[in-house]
């Protein structure tokens, strides 16, 4: 009787996944391809829409990947020595530091964005320039790269490795480049692809301070259903598929990697 | 060897107390010879951990508090400028290193050539008798050779001063037997000035020429091994370290009475009540009648090497006596109890 009732359970959840995640999403990618999305798949298939939005958004793709990048970089050089203090320093402070850092997570990104905007709105170069979203992108992801390391960092001991290497002589510089990074070599990985898939698929806060100049992915794809066809803008949704979905997959993969070596130790 | 290597250490007025106001080490002075092994001994939480790590430099003593090396204040000197060795009970190994690049991280942070590197690498893998484990990676490696590759890489930088967080903790009873006598022999052979934690009383009267037995963050007794065996300062001493009885008497010229009978003890003065301790393995066994202390044997526990004895009725509390193996002892017996007058220690400051 048991058994039934948790088998039935897991069904509906199967079906309830499919009819709501996987069945939209094909669709909408099929509709990308399909020559008269109210004909449906009769009136043919096609890359034409496909052809159309490279055409209209190539730079905007572009400036996506510049925008993760760049966010990446950032993450990477400030998140890594945060998290290295924050892990090896302690106490109240750090903690405080902590939470402060991993607010955003809690606040709406619109009224991060607003935020950024009302303070900085008046910088107008900095305004215009996509910076000014890799700086939103930051704001967003900081506490993702930070959260990823410092796990990392309890998981190995890093504040005995830490001290073992100051015992042999080694200053904070070279414990943190010798020893700390390569062994937070998974938790930096990890966060880093975190990282730039959600810097590519940030909506919220992208869409608050960007300008026509300097749209992103999913601001396009916002613009692109609000003006365009249907089917331009299901073709928009392939593209976005096409480009974020390697990079989920890459990531699974290695998570399943590191969990495997971690189990080893 | 020829009055040991590295430095004298001096810690003057050290205490600890950490920021949400647990005081973890009452101000300690001492003082270590050079090439001596000092051995800080105690249950968790004495503060022993705490007493070497603010000799490494990784804790700061409270105000006042100074530690000298050769006469030199480094208490303001972090630890990578102190030129200590130093085993962590984890070992702390670096998993991104081999063995070898592990050994010779401390000589490549102080900028040594990769020849005379490899040759000190190479000498250090003899000496911890490692061969063959040079290229492996740390988690290839079983806990004991783990110890030893954390050994030699702590002693590669010819040190000032080894520092040992109960490095063999870690390990499983037979292995750490066997590390014991192998670290002992190293020590020996480097005479290096050597800080060691443990709270392992046999690993304390092994290695340490003298040893520190602690207590709630203070000092219980400083001395060496015997000393601190025979003529323990206090109960906990004497119940710390080893086994031992710790008998209520009435004491008057020269003898202690108990409810068994009497015995001699050489301390004349003592008087009043007293709590006397007799180690186990003091107490022999004789005929019944000839003996001015006699009690009922209530348990034999046969260890192998020796059987231990429980017997009521000559003290309060039951007596443990560890008897030689060959003798037939049955439950019931009644037995005589010899004690030489210089194994019954008088421990001063204890009332009963």
């Amino acid at each position: 009787m048991r058994n039934r009732l948790i088998f039935a359970g897991q069904f509906a959840f199967t079906l309830a996944v499919a009819a709501f995640l996987i069945v939209p999403a094909i669709l909408s990618m099929v509709a990308g391809v399909t020559a008269n999305y109210f004909r449906g798949v009769r009136s043919g298939l096609t890359l034409q829409w496909v052809m159309q939005v490279w055409e209209l958004y190539a730079d905007t793709i572009a400036r996506s990947f510049v925008v993760a990048l760049a966010t990446l970089g950032v993450t990477l050089l400030v998140g890594i020595p945060a998290a290295y203090a924050l892990y090896v320093r302690g106490g109240r402070l750090s903690r405080a530091i902590e939470e402060i850092i991993t607010l955003p997570l809690a606040i709406p990104g619109l009224a991060i964005a607003l935020a950024l905007l009302l303070t900085y709105g008046g910088f107008s170069n900095f305004r215009r320039s996509w910076l000014f979203i890799v700086a939103g992108h930051v704001v967003f992801t900081l506490p993702f790269m930070v959260r990823s390391v410092m796990a990392v960092f309890s998981l190995i001991d890093v504040k005995t490795l830490d001290e073992s290497a100051s015992s042999l002589g080694a200053s904070p510089w070279r414990r943190f480049r010798d020893v700390i990074v390569p062994n937070a070599r998974s938790g930096i990985l990890a966060g880093s692809l975190m990282v730039v898939t959600l810097s590519l698929g940030e909506f919220n806060l992208t869409w608050m301070l960007h300008t026509p100049l300097t749209k992103t992915l999913p601001v396009g794809l916002a613009d692109s259903y609000a003006s365009m066809r249907l089917e331009v803008a299901s073709a928009y949704t392939l593209v976005f598929f096409v480009m974020i979905i390697p990079l989920l997959v890459v990531m699974q993969l290695f998570a399943d990697g590191e969990g495997r070596q971690v189990a080893r130790r | 060897m020829n009055g040991g290597h590295g430095v004298t250490v001096r810690v003057d007025a050290c205490g600890k107390t950490f920021a949400d106001g647990t005081r973890a080490l009452e101000p300690v002075t001492l003082d270590v010879a050079r090439g001596e092994t000092l051995v800080f001994l105690g249950p968790s939480g004495c503060g022993k951990t705490t007493m070497l790590r603010i000799i490494a430099g990784l804790e700061q003593p409270d105000l006042g508090g100074r530690v000298l090396f050769n006469g030199n204040d480094v208490t303001g000197i972090p630890i990578e400028h102190r030129n200590v060795g130093m085993v962590f009970q984890s070992y702390a190994l670096f998993p991104n290193m081999s063995v070898a690049d592990n050994i010779g991280y401390g000589l490549k942070i102080r900028g040594v050539g990769r020849a005379e590197r490899e040759a000190r690498v190479a000498e250090l893998v003899t000496l911890t008798g490692i061969e063959g484990l040079e290229h492996r990676w740390i988690d290839q490696l079983s806990g004991g050779q783990r110890q030893r590759v954390a050994l030699a890489r702590a002693v590669a930088v010819r040190p000032s001063v080894l520092l040992l967080d109960e490095p063999l903790t870690a390990l499983d009873a037979a292995l750490r037997e066997r590390l014991r006598g192998e670290l002992d022999r190293l020590l020996r052979m480097l005479g290096i000035t050597t800080i060691y934690v443990t709270h392992d009383q046999a690993e304390a009267m092994v290695l340490g020429d003298r040893v520190v037995v602690m207590r709630k963050g203070a000092i219980a007794q400083i001395g060496t091994p015997r000393d601190i065996y025979f003529t323990p300062a206090n109960r906990f001493v004497a119940e710390f370290v080893g086994a031992a009885n710790l008998v209520e008497a009435i004491a008057a010229n020269g003898t202690i009475s108990l409810p068994g009978g009497q015995l001699a003890v050489e301390d004349a003065s003592a008087a009043g009540n007293v709590v006397a301790m007799i180690r186990p393995e003091s107490i022999h066994v004789v005929a019944p009648d000839t003996a001015t202390l006699s009690g009922l044997v209530e348990r034999v526990s046969f260890v192998g090497n020796r059987q231990r004895l429980t017997v009521s009725g000559a003290t309060q509390r039951p007596l443990l006596i560890d008897a030689p193996n060959t003798l037939e002892m049955r439950i019931g017996d009644r037995i005589g109890l010899d004690v030489d007058p210089r194994a019954v220690r008088i421990l001063p400051g204890e009332r009963a």
